[in-house]
C-alpha cells in the first residue's frame, strides 16, 4: 500500500526480482546460515548492506515487512541475506507479526517498512509492543537526507512520531555508522526492560558506499542494569514474607520476558504461596496447579480478585500495576505490604507503593528470595480460604439447550483438542477474555495477546508471527490457534493471504456474535442498552472469505458441529478459519467495573 | 513443552463440554447461588491515590512542592524534545526548563523546575533516567544556588526613576531609547518577582524570562555522580 505507483522506479525498473516464493526461498534460506561459524558479517559496500550485516551479526533470523520506495536499498541487500523475509499484506501486520514472533522466540522481532505511510502504518504495532514491553526493532525507510523536513513525497517525521512509543529511536546519519546503530538498536530493545526500538534510514544513507563493517552489536552503556537486587533489601523482603499470614504472588508479563517462570514456580511451591497472575503473566505459573488462582483484574477470576483484596503480603513480580489489574487504587490489596520485583526502577511505586522494592532481573531475584526465605509463612488457613473462594466463584456459563452456541464452549473444545504447548493468539474484545478465561495455560510464551494497548486486529498477524517463530525453532508440531472476534478479524484479515502464501498451519476461530461485543456489553451495562455503532450485522461470511483467500473455511452454528469442525481445522495442514456463530448476548463475567474494587466483581449482569 | 496427549488435559473450571455434543448440565454454582458484591466481606484498609497504604500514623495526602531537577544529557538532536515530551505526556506540572552546554563537549545540562508531590518528583527523576541520552539526573538540594535571567522592556517616560529601580535590584540597562528602556536582571526567583513588581509602575512593554538554572553548593555534585568537568574529558557518571 505504501509502495505507490507514483514512487519513482529508478531502482527496480530493469530487473524485477521475484517476491520471495514461499516454499523454495524458505527452504533455501533456512538452510543457509547454519554453517557460518566464523565472523558473521562479511565486507560490505553500502549502508544497506551494513544494516543487513548488523542484523545477521545480532542474530536476527526473520523479518516481517512491506516493500517501498525509501526502504528499497535495504530490501535489495536482504535479497542475498540468510534472514528470512515474510512479506505482509499491511505494515500493521508486519509489526504485530514481529511482536508475536519475538514473544514466542524470546528474541527481538524485526519489522520493516518504507517511509511515510509505511512507517505510520507500523505505529499501532510499535505502540502495542511498547505497552507490553516486547523487544522489537522497526526499520523504516526515509526520504534522502537533503529532502528531510521539506514535506517530500512519502515523508513523515518518523522519529518524531514514534518518540513516545519507543524505548529509543534513531535517525541514521551516515553509511559508515548505520550498521553499528542498527546493531545497537537491536540489542537495546532487549536490554533491561524490553521494548521496541526504531531506526529511521534515509535512502541516501542506505545507498551510499561504505567499507565500514559493523562491529559486534551491544546495547548502549548503562542500559543493561545489574541483574541482582540489593542483598539487604532481599533480606528485608524475606522477613516480611516469612511473617505474612495471607501471602499472594502476583506474576506479571515480566516473569515470562525474564524467562523466570521456573524460578517463580520453585519460589511459590517452596513456600506454599498462592499464585495469581496478571493477564500478560498468563502461562508463567501453570493454571492446573492447586496453588494457582489464575489471573486477576477486570475480567479475572473472582478467587484471584478475592485473594488480591484480602492479602497481607503481595509479592508482585514484573508487573506495572495496570488499571485493568488494580481497579481503583484505593481498594487494591488495601492491607498488603507490597514486595515489588522489577527490572525497571521507574515502575517502583509508580501506581502502587512498594514497601519492599527489589530492582533487577526477575529470575535472579526470585532465586535470591528463595535462598533468603528460611521459613515458609504460616498460611495454611489462608490457602484453605483461597480454595474456598475457588469453589465459590468458579468461571462458569450456562448452556441451556434452547440457546445458541456459547463462545466459552468453543474455547474449551479447542483446549481439550490440543496439547499443552499450543500457542494461542487473540484479537481484542470479548473473545480475548473468553480465550484467557476458559483455556488452561500451563506454559510461558503460549498466550500471545495485546494487553496494554488493547489492539483490535492483533490476532491474525500475531498468529502469522507465532507460527513462523515456532517453525523457525523447529517446533512444527505445535498448534497455533487464533481466537478472534468478528470485528477484530475484519481489521487485519488481509494477513490471511500471507498465511496462505507461506502455507502456515494456523487455525483461526472467529467467535462471531455480530457485535463489537465488549462495547455492546458496556452499552448494556452503562449506556442503557443504546447500541450505538456496535451492531455488526453486516459481517461477511467468513468461511467463504477464507476460501476466497485460499484457506479452509468452515461455519459452525450448533454444539454438535463444534468438535468435528475443530478436528478438521486442526488436522488441516494450512490456514483454516472457522466462523463460529455464537450467542450474541453472551457477556464476559466476572467483571470489575472500571475503577471499582476488585473484591466487588460482578458475577451476573444485574450486579453491574 | 510436554508430549502429553490431549486427553490428559485437566478440565478447565468452566462448563464441561462433552466432546462432540451438547454440553451436560453444569454442576458448578451459578451466579445466583454465589454471594453478590455487597454480601462479601472486605478488609477495611485502603490506599491513597498514589497507591500508598493509608496508615493512621502515616500522612495520607502529599503536598506538592517546588523542586529543581538537574540532568546531564548527551547533546544529541532531539534530546530536549525527548525530555519535554516525556514530562508533558505524563502530565507533570513543569514550571520552567533551561538548557545549555557544559564544559564537556557533547554534554548539556537541563535544569527543570517542577511543582509536584514527593512521589511525583521521584517519578520524574526515574522516568528521565530511562531516556537513553540522559547521563545523570537528580533533584538539586534545597540550598542550591539558583539564578534566573530576565529582560524587561519598560516605557521610558521617566528614565531616572527606571535607572534608580534598576540599581536597587542590581539590574543593568542594556538598551535605552526615547520610547523604551530595556533592563537585564539576574537573581533568585523571589528577587526577580520583586523586581518585576517594582518595574510595573513604569509600564512593562515586553518581558523575557529564562527560568531558573541551578548548581549545588560546595563539593556536592549537582547531578548525582557528576564529576568535575574538564573540556574534552567526559564527565561520566558511575556505572
Amino acid at each position: 500500500m505504501s509502495d505507490t505507483a507514483a514512487q519513482p522506479r529508478e531502482d527496480d525498473a530493469e530487473e524485477p526480482k521475484d517476491p520471495p516464493d514461499a516454499d523454495e526461498s524458505v527452504a533455501a534460506e533456512t538452510d543457509d546460515p547454519s554453517d557460518t561459524d566464523g565472523p558473521v558479517t562479511g565486507p560490505v559496500s553500502t549502508g544497506a548492506e551494513s544494516v543487513v550485516a548488523a542484523l545477521e551479526a545480532a542474530g536476527a533470523e526473520t523479518a516481517f515487512g512491506v516493500q517501498g520506495g525509501a526502504i528499497m536499498p535495504v530490501y535489495d541487500a536482504l535479497y542475498d541475506s540468510s534472514i528470512r523475509h515474510v512479506t505482509m499484506a499491511h505494515e500493521q501486520g508486519a509489526a504485530h507479526a514481529a511482536d508475536a514472533y519475538g514473544v514466542v522466540a524470546g528474541e527481538p522481532g524485526l519489522c520493516l517498512a518504507t517511509s511515510g505511510p509505511g512507517a505510520t502504518n507500523l505505529v499501532t504495532g510499535i505502540a502495542d509492543a511498547d505497552m507490553d514491553s516486547d523487544a522489537m526493532l522497526a526499520l523504516t525507510g526515509q526520504v534522502p537526507t537533503e529532502f528531510v523536513g521539506n514535506d517530500a513525497f512519502q515523508e513523515t517525521d518518523t522519529v518524531g512520531v514514534t518518540r513516545p512509543i519507543t524505548k529509543h529511536n534513531y535517525f541514521a546519519n551516515g553509511a559508515d555508522t548505520v550498521g553499528d546503530t542498527v546493531g545497537e538498536a537491536f540489542e537495546l530493545s532487549r536490554a533491561g526492560r524490553p521494548g521496541p526500538t526504531l531506526v529511521d534510514l534515509p535512502k541516501d544513507v542506505t545507498q551510499a558506499e561504505t567499507e565500514e563493517t559493523p562491529g559486534p552489536a551491544a546495547p548502549p552503556a548503562g542500559t543493561d542494569p545489574d541483574p541482582n537486587a540489593d542483598a539487604d533489601a532481599v533480606e528485608d523482603a524475606a522477613r516480611a514474607i516469612e511473617a505474612a499470614e495471607r501471602p499472594v504472588c502476583l506474576f506479571g508479563g515480566g516473569v515470562i520476558k525474564a524467562d523466570a517462570s521456573d524460578a517463580a514456580r520453585t519460589f511459590a511451591r517452596s513456600y506454599g504461596i498462592p499464585v495469581t497472575t496478571t493477564m500478560p503473566g498468563i502461562g508463567s505459573f501453570p493454571e492446573d496447579d492447586d496453588l494457582c488462582l489464575s489471573w486477576g483484574g477486570m475480567h479475572g477470576t473472582g478467587y484471584a480478585n478475592m485473594a488480591i483484596t484480602h492479602t497481607d503480603c503481595l509479592i508482585a513480580v514484573g508487573t506495572r500495576f495496570d488499571d485493568r489489574l488494580t481497579g481503583g487504587i484505593d481498594t487494591f490489596a488495601p492491607e498488603a505490604e507490597v514486595v515489588h520485583i522489577d527490572i525497571d526502577p521507574a515502575e517502583i511505586s509508580k501506581n502502587v507503593y512498594a514497601d519492599y522494592p527489589l530492582i533487577g532481573d526477575a529470575e535472579r531475584i526470585l532465586e535470591q528470595l528463595t535462598a533468603a526465605v528460611r521459613e515458609a509463612p504460616d498460611a495454611e488457613a489462608w490457602r484453605d480460604r483461597c480454595a474456598e473462594w475457588k469453589e465459590t466463584y468458579p468461571l462458569t456459563y450456562a448452556t441451556p439447550e434452547d440457546e445458541p452456541l456459547k463462545p466459552q464452549f468453543v474455547v474449551e473444545a479447542f483446549d481439550e483438542a490440543t496439547d499443552y504447548d499450543t500457542i494461542v493468539t487473540t484479537g481484542v474484545g470479548q473473545h480475548q477474555m473468553w480465550a484467557s478465561q476458559f483455556w488452561t495455560y500451563t506454559e510461558p510464551r503460549t498466550w500471545i495477546s495485546s494487553h496494554g494497548l488493547g489492539t483490535m486486529g492483533y490476532g491474525v498477524p500475531a498468529a502469522v508471527g507465532a507460527r513462523v517463530a515456532a517453525d523457525t525453532m523447529g517446533e512444527q508440531d505445535r498448534e497455533v490457534v487464533c481466537f478472534d472476534g468478528d470485528g477484530s478479524f475484519l481489521m487485519t484479515m488481509q494477513e490471511l493471504s500471507v498465511a496462505v502464501r507461506e502455507d502456515l498451519d494456523i487455525t483461526i476461530a472467529v467467535l462471531n456474535n455480530e457485535y463489537i461485543g465488549m462495547v455492546r456489553q458496556w452499552q448494556d451495562a452503562f449506556y442503557e442498552g443504546r447500541h450505538m455503532a456496535s451492531d455488526y450485522t453486516w459481517m461477511p461470511e467468513f468461511d467463504k472469505l477464507a476460501e476466497a483467500f485460499g484457506a479452509l473455511g468452515l461455519r459452525v452454528d450448533d454444539y454438535d458441529e463444534v468438535a468435528p469442525a475443530v478436528e478438521e481445522a486442526l488436522d488441516y495442514d494450512g490456514p483454516a478459519v472457522i466462523d463460529f456463530h455464537v450467542d450474541p448476548e453472551e457477556n464476559v463475567l466476572p467483571m470489575v467495573p472500571s475503577g471499582g474494587a476488585n473484591g466487588k466483581f460482578a458475577t451476573a449482569e444485574d450486579q453491574l | 513443552m510436554s508430549g502429553d496427549s490431549p486427553d490428559s488435559r485437566p478440565a478447565t473450571d468452566g462448563g464441561s463440554p462433552a466432546s462432540g455434543g451438547v454440553p451436560e448440565a453444569d454442576s458448578r454454582p451459578m451466579p445466583s447461588e454465589q454471594p453478590g458484591p455487597e454480601e462479601r466481606n472486605y478488609p477495611t484498609g485502603r490506599r491513597n491515590l498514589e497507591g500508598i497504604r493509608i496508615d493512621p500514623v502515616v500522612e495520607a495526602e502529599h503536598e506538592s512542592r517546588r523542586a529543581v531537577i538537574s540532568a546531564l544529557v548527551e547533546d544529541e538532536p532531539g534530546v530536549l524534545a525527548r525530555v519535554s515530551g516525556l514530562v508533558s505526556r505524563r502530565q507533570f506540572n513543569i514550571e520552567s526548563l533551561t538548557v545549555g552546554p557544559t564544559t564537556v563537549e557533547g554534554h548539556s545540562r537541563i535544569t527543570m523546575v517542577v511543582e509536584e508531590t514527593d512521589p511525583g518528583i521521584d517519578q520524574i527523576e526515574k522516568q528521565m533516567a530511562k531516556l537513553k541520552p540522559v547521563i545523570s539526573v537528580g533533584e538539586v538540594s534545597g540550598d542550591a544556588v539558583t539564578s534566573e535571567l530576565v529582560l524587561l522592556k519598560v516605557q521610558a517616560d521617566d528614565p531616572a526613576a527606571v535607572h534608580a529601580v534598576s540599581e536597587m535590584y542590581d539590574g543593568r540597562t542594556v538598551d535605552a531609547g526615547p520610547e523604551t528602556i530595556t533592563v537585564e536582571l539576574t537573581g533568585d526567583n523571589a528577587s526577580i518577582d520583586n523586581a518585576i513588581g517594582a518595574f510595573e509602575r513604569f509600564g512593562i512593554v515586553e518581558i523575557a524570562r529564562t527560568g531558573p538554572t541551578a548548581l549545588a553548593r560546595g563539593n556536592t555534585p549537582t547531578a548525582p555522580g557528576e564529576k568535575p568537568g574538564t573540556a574534552g574529558e567526559p564527565t561520566t557518571h558511575d556505572d
